[in-house]
């Protein structure tokens, strides 16, 4: 599934940061930011507007992403 | 010791890895801000007085997450770092800075930096937070692993930075570390590196999860943002008034014990009327803008400016802005000029473009002078529902006229651009942090100084030139009308007035606006001017209210005030425009869109007021 389809507060691994185009800018950044196979990823909190951006917790750092940007990231919903 | 010979030093790192609060503890406040040459980026550098009595040049650069830019900061970071940035020799010695409490990701910046083969050292910073969260880390082990030397540093203590300026103190430089190779995967490094020498019993801290439950809540986190920007402005208002009421008399007071000696003439009137009556009527406003600035730079250190951001995204991006923006639009409020200039923080060109062509629609300190003036003269002081002040409640829907009409210029310029591709956000939310006195101080000073070096040079000139104006051709000795009415500044005013006539400006504001053209401030020490020659020759600032009270309708008033809302009357913002867009075309499409939106605002409120009185 993805990042921006998970449910808030609902453990899951990174599995993939997919390209939206060619040579996206915004998911090599993704990557430089730790959004990499096997890392540990949660939804925080949402934007009060539409759930919009999204907070999400990835190692111990916090990042807002769009869900656009959420998207591109495939994760691994953890059993429960 | 001579400059060249002086070991320059630089210090990198993440965004939030309390980069400048360590500069701020190096250097103190033997600091410098210019430019990058040839750029738009600020370039912050600063000396460090070394135990052995050796000077060390410290040179912060801007933030960055990765080598990989995708900012024009993140760029001048790397080009500098790797020694090709035209003018910047490259750094002898590299510090990075990272926040012990964030290793997963800034060791990953850490291991580019490596890459350089530059001798380096890695400071870790924020050790004090670490060890109250229970984070545990083998310095020898990162130190053998990494192959540079690891100093623990607390940027916020005296003392915390001691062990790091012995280690640049060192004679001898570290060797360069050998670096992993290109392509290396650095995560996977960086995973070894912390499974191999960092303990770490939780992944977050407990009060940030706490306070962002509040701080982000839908209801609770909007709910908090508007009271805080309400407080703000109503604290503002009020707050500065005493200090002001002092620096009014102060000048006033020194202007005139300053000239006793003089007797009346060219002379004396040129110091009262002009240079003091110009100085007095800016420093006044110097308490609102500290003020306001407290407030900002306290949010933006305690870590609440991007959780504001994330609260304000969605609104903004469906205007064609982005969170990002928030912060240079809310700088906007003090001054357009830094406001502008800190869009350099949204990487984004585009984004990047519109924030910079809506930020002068935020109301300004500058505005606050003509602001303050006229609702002290025309809205009386009376309290509404028991609780607010109705010139409170005035100057914040001259705040909202701004924020509003922001919000639809920047959808119409979304509507109306070329590129409609996507756009990301991608936005670090830091830990909450108390903010520290010291960093605090240090940034008023630096606004401080910022405003009164324009204070110094364009607006005084200004306000001399404006007596010059309204001072010559003198009156012929059989002259009936009062003297302004022969000047050059008279005949100017006079000229415009008709095109002005329909939004109720008589000629006395029409020679105001011209001077306030340098900067919105000027036309109320103008408007002084002029009315101080044309009537009374007592000084001005405390007598301008009570007269346009008596000779200004109240539509005009308020016409004015609306004017004032769009008006691009500081030709420094345009400046800064240019400059930070290189285009001339982006200054015509900014100062035309804002005159044509300021005089039809004014003619609405002129038209209606006066129907309605």
């Amino acid at each position: 599934m993805r990042l921006s389809e998970l449910p808030q507060n609902v453990a899951a691994t990174v599995a993939a940061v997919e390209d939206a185009g060619p040579a996206d800018p915004i998911a090599r950044r993704l990557r430089d930011l730790g959004f990499v196979d096997g890392e540990p990823v949660r939804i925080v909190a949402h934007g009060p507007v539409q759930h919009d951006p999204l907070l999400v917790q990835i190692g111990y750092t916090r990042f807002a992403l769009r869900r656009a940007e959420a998207a591109r990231i495939r994760v691994v919903r953890e059993a429960a | 010791m001579s400059a060249t010979a002086m070991l320059r030093v630089a210090l990198v790192g993440n965004p939030n890895c309390g980069k400048t609060a360590l500069f701020n503890q190096l250097t103190g406040s033997r600091q410098k801000v210019a430019n990058y040459a040839g750029a738009t980026v600020e370039r912050k550098e600063g000396r460090v007085l070394a135990p052995s009595g050796r000077v060390l040049q410290l040179l912060d650069l801007p933030g960055a997450y990765s080598f990989d830019a995708t900012s024009p900061d993140e760029a001048i970071t790397r080009d500098v770092c790797y020694g090709r940035y035209p003018g910047e020799a490259a750094p002898d010695l590299i510090v990075c800075v990272a926040d012990a409490t964030n290793l997963r990701l800034h060791l990953r910046f850490v291991l580019e930096v490596q890459r350089l083969g530059r001798p380096m050292v890695l400071a870790l910073n924020m050790m004090d937070a670490a060890a109250r969260r229970g984070i545990r880390i083998d310095i020898g082990e990162l130190e053998r692993r990494l192959g540079v030397p690891v100093i623990e540093t607390v940027a916020v203590h005296r003392g915390g930075t001691a062990r790091l300026v012995e280690a640049l103190d060192r004679q001898a430089l570290p060797a360069p570390p050998a670096a992993l190779p290109q392509g290396a995967d650095l995560h996977a490094a960086v995973r070894t590196l912390l499974a191999a020498t960092v303990t770490m019993p939780t992944r977050t801290g407990r009060i940030d999860d706490a306070l962002d439950r509040v701080a982000l809540h839908p209801v609770w986190g909007l709910t908090i943002l508007a009271v805080m920007m309400f407080m703000i402005f109503q604290a503002v208002f009020s707050w500065a008034a005493p200090l002001q009421d002092g620096i009014e008399l102060g000048v006033a007071t020194l202007g005139e014990w300053s000239t006793t000696q003089l007797p009346d003439g060219v002379l004396k009137s040129l110091l009262v009327d002009g240079v003091f009556a110009g100085v007095g009527s800016v420093l006044v406003f110097l308490p609102q803008i500290l003020f306001l600035f407290l407030f900002i730079l306290i949010l933006e250190e305690s870590g609440y400016l991007p959780r504001a951001a994330f609260l304000l995204d969605r609104m903004m991006f469906k205007a064609g802005l982005t969170g990002r923006a928030f912060i240079p639009l809310l700088s906007s409020f003090a001054c357009a000029i830094p406001g502008i200039m800190a869009t350099r923080s949204i990487q984004d060109p585009r984004d990047r473009l519109t924030t910079i062509l809506v930020a002068p629609l935020m109301t300004c300190s500058a505005r606050l002078p003509v602001y303050t003036l006229l609702i002290a003269a025309f809205i009386p002081e009376r309290s509404v529902a028991g609780v607010f002040n109705l010139q409170g409640i005035v100057l914040f829907t001259l705040y909202f006229a701004g924020v509003a009409s922001a919000l639809i210029v920047a959808t119409v310029i979304k509507r109306f651009r070329g590129d409609k591709s996507e756009h990301a956000l991608l936005m670090e939310l830091p830990s909450y942090r108390l903010p520290h006195v010291r960093d605090i101080a240090i940034g008023l000073k630096e606004r401080a100084v910022i405003f009164l070096k324009r204070v110094g040079g364009i607006i005084l000139t200004l306000v001399v030139l404006l007596w010059v104006l309204a001072s010559f051709p003198a009156p012929p000795p059989d002259a009936t009308l009062p003297a302004i009415d022969y000047s050059l500044a008279g005949k100017i005013g006079h000229f415009m007035q008709p095109l002005f006539a329909p939004i109720g400006f008589n000629w006395q504001i029409c020679i105001a606006l011209i001077p306030g053209l340098a900067a919105r401030e000027v036309a109320v020490s103008a408007l002084g001017t002029v009315y101080a020659m044309s009537g009374s020759d007592d000084t001005v600032a405390t007598q301008l209210g009570p007269l346009i009270a008596q000779q200004w309708p109240l539509a005009t008033a308020l016409s004015l005030l609306a004017w004032y809302v769009f008006a691009p009357q500081c030709l420094s913002t345009l400046a800064v425009i240019r400059r930070e867009t290189n285009s001339w075309k982006m200054v015509a499409i900014a100062t035309g869109y804002l005159f044509a939106l300021a005089y039809a605002a004014s003619f609405v409120t002129f038209q209606i007021a006066s129907a309605l009185s």
